[in-house]
């Protein structure tokens, strides 16, 4: 009987966790979605190399301008690069929409491209930046890299500049499945390992933040409404107690 | 006022509406934790009306737009994320109530002769509401609304002879399609609301024709007072009125910190997936329905048929609806039970919850395993207490209600 119980609290060990990653062991973005700065920087980030391939077209330019701090001027001369039909500059309240429609990217990639609005809702921070600093070099593949937390992922290398070229320990185990034990970087580039995680920190903190625009709202005015409740609850008890006084 | 009152009162019987149901209808005076939520329930329905209305004026049932339109209620409409967190939250919210309040039901029998209606028609509250939260479920668009309706839908495919043409019939299409999200958008907030509150409202009239039971058991009507009024009853208003609004702003401090602090949960109230527009040609990893059903689901899984499967999911629902009949002791409360049925019914919730944290997890051959037994152990439940309750060894009931 006991073997059978621990047989069973074994099967349901594993935990949800490991669903989410493709099991790999994600590395920990430092998420701080009320420093200003950091969302400035990932916005930076995110509109010269997310913002031509990917959309975000449920984000708004002056609602990242309103909750980051920038006036409709400093978007227009540092993050808005696209124009619309007629030629003219995209205007701030519109969304994050992109030139590239499906069947250009399936031709070009392979595949539709994803919208990244919400994207840190689905993936979360740590497999995002995880996920952006795991490229490797892989000849094998059409974009000459390849992914440890997303094999075969069809995306580009498009950092690689800044992080410079990886090169991967990779073990195949008995199953043929390939592991990457080891990423080593061959070829330097602009960055060193510590300010590059930082730039992939900074665009992390920028995509959590884009996820959910009122998260910080959302949790100030919760704040309230708790402390509105607690002082309503002492005066309902209370009412209830002198109500009660006369039930025996 | 009191003239306008009067009016009224000679054209519609309010007062005597007021009586019947609040101010002269006289529930035990020994309620305990467990009694808060039927009115927990009923307040849970009221937010999920309310913020299901305003949800409708910005939302927009079609495929292509369905998704980009929930971000839209999400971002643009003044304080549309906090209407939506409360629909989402109140969806969750309007299961954990249902489930105590089941509970509480069967702890103290309140299932029992007077009262098998009032059951009956609560279990088809509890479907009509499985059936309004999984349609709901679909509207958001995202990947695991489509393929959590594909899978459940699919279930009916295992029927012989009329499975296919049934899904069809229900989808609309080959495939979960636009034609199934405007169908269940319009069952989500027409049809089965109206369903929900006409059953609502059967639930209480018959609860209030025989009287609310209590944590003894006792029939508090069988000692009454020279007027008439029962000598363990207590006004609904205002004793139990103010009662529960005690429990109402408890029950809002859990609602308002799931809301605002953890909408998604952790991904159990709103799914990590469901971020993903829904994609036809993409399956997900791992679909799994959301944790209310997962009992079910583990069950279904449980059995290695399809058809089979099918059924003892079906079979696990139905079961609950033959309670009052299944179980033969005239003891009401646990309190004065053998326990066996105490044994008995703990292991029933043993089982519930360990196959709703299963049937969350992808299947493998040890879970599969634990499914099957713990689907026994919630099918056994309902044998041992046919078995059982006969002659049940009880503890005397006393006369009136204790403290």
């Amino acid at each position: 009987m006991r073997k059978l119980i621990s047989a069973l609290l074994l099967a349901i060990a594993p935990s949800l966790v490991l669903a989410a990653g493709g099991g790999i062991k994600l590395d920990h973005a430092n998420i701080d979605v009320s420093n200003k700065e950091a969302i400035q920087r990932g916005a930076k980030t995110f509109v010269n190399y997310c913002l031509s391939c990917h959309s975000a077209s449920y984000m708004r330019y002056n609602r990242l301008g309103a909750d980051a701090g920038m006036t409709d001027q400093q978007l227009k001369d540092n993050l808005i690069f696209t124009r619309n039909k007629k030629g003219e500059q995209t205007k701030v309240g519109e969304l994050m929409k992109i030139a590239m429609n499906d069947d250009y990217a399936k031709e070009a990639f392979g595949t539709k491209i994803p919208d990244l609005t919400v994207i840190s809702r689905s993936r979360g921070a740590d497999w995002l930046y995880t996920y952006l600093r795991t490229f490797y070099a892989d000849p094998s593949r059409p974009t000459g890299h390849n992914n440890k937390a997303f094999p075969d992922v069809g995306m580009p290398n498009v950092l690689w500049e800044m992080q410079g070229v990886q090169e991967a320990e990779i073990r195949v185990d008995e199953n043929g499945t390939k592991h990457v034990e080891k990423l080593t970087i061959t070829q330097p580039g602009t960055h060193t390992v510590a300010e590059f995680d930082a730039v992939v920190n900074d665009l992390v903190t920028y995509l959590v933040y884009m996820g959910e625009p009122m998260q910080l709202e959302r949790k100030r005015l919760g704040f309230y409404i708790l402390i509105f409740l607690f002082i309503f609850f002492i005066v309902a008890y209370m009412l209830k107690k002198e109500y009660w006084k006369d039930v025996h | 006022m009191n003239k306008l009152l009067g009016w009224v009162d000679d054209r519609f019987p309010l007062m005597a509406l007021w009586d019947d149901h609040m101010a002269k209808y006289y529930a035990p005076k020994n309620f305990n934790f467990w009694y808060f939520f039927g009115s927990l329930a009923l307040l849970v329905l009221v937010i999920q009306i309310l913020s299901g209305i305003f949800l409708t004026m910005h939302y927009k049932p079609d495929g292509a737009l369905a998704f980009a339109s929930v971000e839209y209620i999400m971002r643009d409409v003044p304080y549309g994320w906090l209407i939506r967190y409360m629909h989402s939250t109140g969806a969750s919210a309007f299961f954990v109530v249902v489930y105590l309040h089941m509970f509480r039901g069967l702890m103290y029998g309140s299932y029992k002769q007077p009262r098998e209606l009032i059951w009956l028609f609560g279990m088809f509250i509890y479907l009509a509401l499985m059936a309004e939260a999984f349609m709901g479920y679909l509207l958001p668009w995202g990947q695991m609304s489509y393929w959590g309706a594909q899978v459940i839908i699919s279930l009916f495919g295992a029927i012989p002879w009329i499975g296919d043409a049934l899904t069809l019939w229900i989808r609309g299409d080959y495939v979960i399609s636009d034609a199934t999200l405007n169908r269940f958008f319009a069952l989500h907030v027409i049809a089965l609301p109206l369903v929900l509150v006409g059953l609502v409202v059967a639930h209480l009239i018959a609860l209030h024709e025989v009287g609310s039971n209590n944590p003894d058991g006792v029939e508090i009507k069988k000692n009454k007072d020279e007027n008439g009024i029962p000598k363990d009853g207590i006004p609904f208003h205002p004793y139990y009125s103010v009662k529960d609004i005690v429990g109402v702003i408890v029950f809002l401090m859990f609602f308002v910190a799931v809301m605002f602090f953890a909408p998604e949960m952790g991904g159990y109230f709103i799914e990590h997936a469901n971020f993903v527009p829904a994609d036809p040609l993409k399956t997900p990893e791992h679909i799994a329905p959301v944790w209310y059903f997962t009992p079910f689901y583990a069950i279904l899984r449980a059995v290695p048929d399809k058809l089979l499967g099918v059924i003892a999911m079906f079979a696990s629902i139905a079961v609950l609806f033959v309670m009052p009949w299944l179980d033969r002791c005239k003891v009401k409360s646990i309190r004065y039970r053998a326990t066996i049925y105490k044994v008995n019914l703990a292991a029933f919730v043993v089982s519930f919850l360990v196959l709703g944290y299963l049937g969350m997890l992808p299947a493998t051959p040890g879970r599969t395993l634990a499914a099957q037994i713990f689907s026994i152990i919630y099918f056994g439940f309902f044998a041992v207490l046919w078995y059982t309750s006969k002659d049940e060894k009880t503890k005397p009931v006393p006369e009136r209600v204790t403290k």
